[in-house]
Parts: C-alpha cells; sequence; structure tokens
C-alpha cells in the first residue's frame, strides 16, 4: 500500500560541509550540541549527514501505517501519544538553500504536510507542541514564539541554511509573533498557506498565498472526520446512563419488572443513542443547514426532527396519559441531549470565538438542564401511572 | 455555505486606527477576512466573522489591535466552571478569560 511518489525525483545527494560523522542515535544532544529527532522511528528512511550531525530523512510517500495511524487517532485511540521528535528533518534532499518548513509534532500534522511534498527538497522544522496539532497548539503557546526560537537554536538551523527564512502554517499565527522571531533569531516569519495541499502552489509561486488559501472554511468532509472523536466522547457517558435508564424502566407499568424492561426500556435506550446520534453525528454534518447560529439551537432543532421520527416508529397510545406523557418526556430529553452534544461541537467547529460560546452558554446551559430535567421528571411520572 | 458567521456582536476585537501603519499583517494572518486594506491603512469589515483566535493582535508589530483571544469551545467553558483541567478537552480557560494550557488532548 505504499503510496510511492509518482514522479522522478533528483536521486542527487546534497551536498554539504563535513565536519564529522556524528553519533546517529538516541542522544537528544549530540556531539555538537544539537538536539536531533531519532533516527530510528518508523517513518524515517534514511539520514543526511550535515555540519550538526545526522538529520533523518522523511519521504512524502506515506505508509500504510501512517494512514492506519491517521485513522486510530481520529477515533481517539493513542491520540494523545501520537507524536513525532521536535526538531528539525530533511524532505528529499534539502541543501544550504532550500525552504524551511515548520510544523507541530503531533504525527497527523506532520504526515499531512509531508505528505503533500512529493518531490521536493526542503527541510522540516517540528516544534514540541506536546503531540497536539497547530491551531490548538498555537492557541496555547505551545506553538508560539518562545518555542521556534529556541528550536532554531537547538537544531543548529542556522549552519545549516544559508538563508533567513521561515514558511509557518497562517494557522500558527496565533501562538506566533512574527516580528518577535525576526527580532531574536534574525529568521523571517512567511505564513504559508492554511492547508497543507495549498503548499505546492505557494512554493512555486514564489511564496505567494492567494486569498484562497488563506481563508478558513468549514465543508462537510472537514466536520465528517471530527465526528468520530465527538461521538466516542458522547457514547462513554451514554453507557453509563443506558443501563441505570433501562433498570428504570422496570418501574411501575402493566407487567412486572423485566417485561417493562422489555416493552419501555429498549426503546429508552434506543432513544438516548438517538439523541446523541443526532447531537453528534447529524448536527455536524448538517451544521450549515440548521436554524439559527448558536450550535445549540441547531442541535435542539434536529433533536426535535429525530425524535418525532422516532416517536412516531414508536406509534404509541396517545389516547392514554401513560402514551401521552413518555412520548412528550422523550420529545424533551433527546431535544435537550441533542442540543448539549451540539453545544460541545463548537470546540472542533472553526469559526466560534469565546465570546460567542459563553454567551451562548449562559442561556442554553441552563435551558438544556431544565428541558433534560422536565422531560426525566415526566418519563418518571409516565413509568408510575402506566 | 463558504461563510458559517456565528453569534453577532459579540468580539471583542478592536483595532486603533492611529497605530496601524498599513502593513498588512493583520490580513494576511486572518482566517475569516475580517480586515481589509482601504488607501493603505486597515479597517475591520467584518467583526462578526471574527473567532477570537489572536492571530492579528499577536502579530502586529505596532500594538494596534487588541482582542481576547481564546478558544470557542464549551466543552473548555464547562470545565473551566467545574474546576477541571481538560480532561476531555485541551482548551481550558481561565476564570478571567485567558487561556490556560490543559494536560491532555485536543478537541480540535
Amino acid at each position: 500500500m505504499n503510496k510511492q511518489e509518482n514522479c522522478s525525483c533528483s536521486k542527487d545527494r546534497m551536498i554539504l560541509p563535513v565536519i564529522q560523522e556524528g553519533s546517529s542515535c538516541c542522544s537528544p544532544v549530540n556531539e555538537a550540541g544539537y538536539i536531533i529527532p531519532g533516527l530510528k522511528q518508523s517513518f524515517v528512511t534514511d539520514s543526511i549527514l550535515t555540519v550538526v550531525g545526522r538529520i533523518p530523512k522523511v519521504s512524502a510517500g506515506l505508509q500504510s501505517r501512517d494512514h492506519w495511524g491517521t485513522i486510530k487517532a481520529r477515533w481517539g485511540i493513542g491520540r494523545m501519544a501520537y507524536t513525532v521528535d521536535p526538531g528539525l528533518y530533511a524532505l528529499g534532499n534539502p541543501d544550504n538553500d532550500s525552504p524551511v518548513l515548520v510544523t507541530a509534532n503531533y504525527k497527523m500534522s506532520f504526515d499531512k504536510l509531508r505528505g503533500e511534498l512529493a518531490c521536493r527538497n526542503l527541510w522540516i522544522l517540528v516544534l514540541d507542541t506536546k503531540g497536539i496539532n497547530v491551531w490548538c497548539a498555537a492557541g496555547h503557546g505551545t506553538f508560539g514564539t518562545e518555542e521556534l526560537i529556541k528550536r532554531i537554536a537547538s537544531s543548529g538551523l542556522k549552519n545549516i541554511v544559508s538563508h533567513r527564512k521561515l514558511i509557518l502554517p497562517q494557522l500558527g499565527a496565533p501562538g506566533v509573533a512574527a516580528h518577535q522571531v525576526k527580532r531574536f533569531s534574525g529568521f523571517k516569519v512567511y505564513y504559508g498557506p492554511i492547508r497543507a495541499k495549498d503548499l505546492p502552489a505557494y512554493l512555486d509561486s514564489g511564496w505567494k498565498a492567494t486569498p484562497a488559501m488563506r481563508i478558513m472554511h468549514f465543508p462537510l468532509k472537514e466536520r465528517a472526520v471530527l465526528i468520530p472523536i465527538e461521538l466516542i466522547a458522547a457514547v462513554k457517558q451514554f453507557l453509563i446512563i443506558a443501563p441505570v435508564v433501562f433498570i428504570l424502566s422496570g418501574i411501575g407499568g402493566p407487567a412486572g419488572f423485566w417485561a417493562n424492561t422489555i416493552n419501555y426500556g429498549f426503546f429508552a435506550v434506543i432513544a438516548l443513542f438517538a439523541a446523541v446520534f443526532s447531537g453528534a453525528v447529524l448536527n455536524p454534518l448538517l451544521l450549515p443547514y440548521l436554524p439559527g447560529r448558536a450550535f445549540s439551537t441547531k442541535g435542539f432543532y434536529i433533536g426535535i426532527i429525530v425524535a418525532l421520527v422516532l416517536l412516531h416508529l414508536r406509534d404509541a397510545d396517545l389516547q392514554i396519559w401513560a402514551g401521552k406523557t413518555e412520548t412528550l418526556a422523550w420529545l424533551l430529553m433527546i431535544a435537550a441531549i441533542s442540543s448539549f452534544l451540539a453545544m460541545n461541537f463548537t470546540g472542533a467547529s472553526t469559526y466560534t470565538s469565546l465570546s460567542g460560546v459563553k454567551k451562548e452558554m449562559r442561556w442554553a446551559l441552563p435551558a438544556q438542564i431544565a428541558v433534560a430535567s422536565a422531560g426525566f421528571l415526566t418519563w418518571i411520572a409516565s413509568r408510575l401511572i402506566a | 455555505m463558504n461563510n458559517l458567521i456565528y453569534l453577532k456582536d459579540v468580539a471583542t476585537l478592536r483595532l486603533d486606527e492611529n497605530k496601524c501603519t498599513g502593513c498588512g499583517m493583520c490580513i494576511e494572518v486572518c482566517p475569516h477576512e475580517v480586515f481589509k486594506m482601504i488607501d493603505s491603512h486597515v479597517v475591520i469589515q467584518s467583526r462578526d466573522a471574527c473567532m477570537e483566535c489572536g492571530a492579528c493582535s499577536r502579530n502586529c508589530p505596532f500594538g494596534a489591535i487588541f482582542v481576547n483571544a481564546g478558544v470557542g469551545c464549551a466543552t473548555a467553558v464547562i470545565n473551566s466552571m467545574l474546576g477541571r483541567e481538560g480532561s476531555e478537552c485541551c482548551c481550558s480557560i481561565k476564570p478571567d478569560g485567558n487561556e490556560k494550557e490543559g494536560k491532555g488532548g485536543c478537541c480540535c
């Protein structure tokens, strides 16, 4: 499944002044006093000898294990430890005039970057962002001015390239003050495009980003890949609540305890899952098409629709109070849960402000709690009068 | 669907036009086309598109831009209300609205 680079890359080795055969392993600081990333990382294909030591070499062709790693991280498996060593890497056969791209040490970020750079010769400077992607790390300041200046020094970059230019992802800008990097390290920061896939065009046009490269959208595909991580967080809570509701459904009702759980409990579990599905899956997918600006409003509406469909299928007897109250109860609970989960998607979205989220939450969170509580009490009542 | 806009009239973004030299750095780093250049100085053209990421103010060499930067993440707000440091979510927030480095991974 190796994706080969489908063009002819020059096989010529770069020629850099060689000072020493630096030790090629393990120690974070090598003999020359620089921090070199490990050469034994799975994605390192080779190394090239430079004045600061052996620099690990990577290719633009991602292996199947890289793709598998991305899929696992999207589902939250090993996501917190999905890192590459910080420091300088060579892609292709860069020389002292090659561009330097800066990225985070989240492996998915690193792979996204190199995967777009087939047949290029350049340097990749990886900052220590504790395994967090560029955008989030920039928000924390770990993808930041200080780390960048330190990493320039510890990697020995000044001895490897003769120019003093860096290309940073635009989404790193919240953490990095370009003018301060210039002042303290001598390197001028150029903000490249938001998306790695635009990098070849950016590089080929003499480092000019078109306006389209600078704008962050939130298309279906980008929303869809974020669903698993949201869904898993919600399902964890579902797995705690669902058994409780299942047991409670045995209370009251015409038949015995276990007969009740079969009549009402299975539906309760299905209804809860429908609420999770509505808030964590349908809301992200349908986000632009749902009414309202607040995410909780969007989630509330889709929750109502899901609840109505589900309750229609349930076909409860609305002539009797037990049927009426049970229907009302689930309408309220599904809408409230869906609204809450939708609100949590603000963190994954690419256009919500902190001020806006706080404003939304001031009314939405109390409303969600009130509606969910009302729904739950109504449901308990429906069990007792059944 | 290209221009998803969140709540109106909430962004804390301010531009001091007296300090602005029109270098255009803010236009370059803004992911939502909030600024535009008019006659060699910058104006705010769509404040409601601002997501308060803080890229503009951080990269303004002249201190002409203020924004109360933070991550618009409900989970982070809830975590900070509960006094938790981001167990599910990276972006925890101090009570004063400034971000604080969380321990775990990330919501985004």
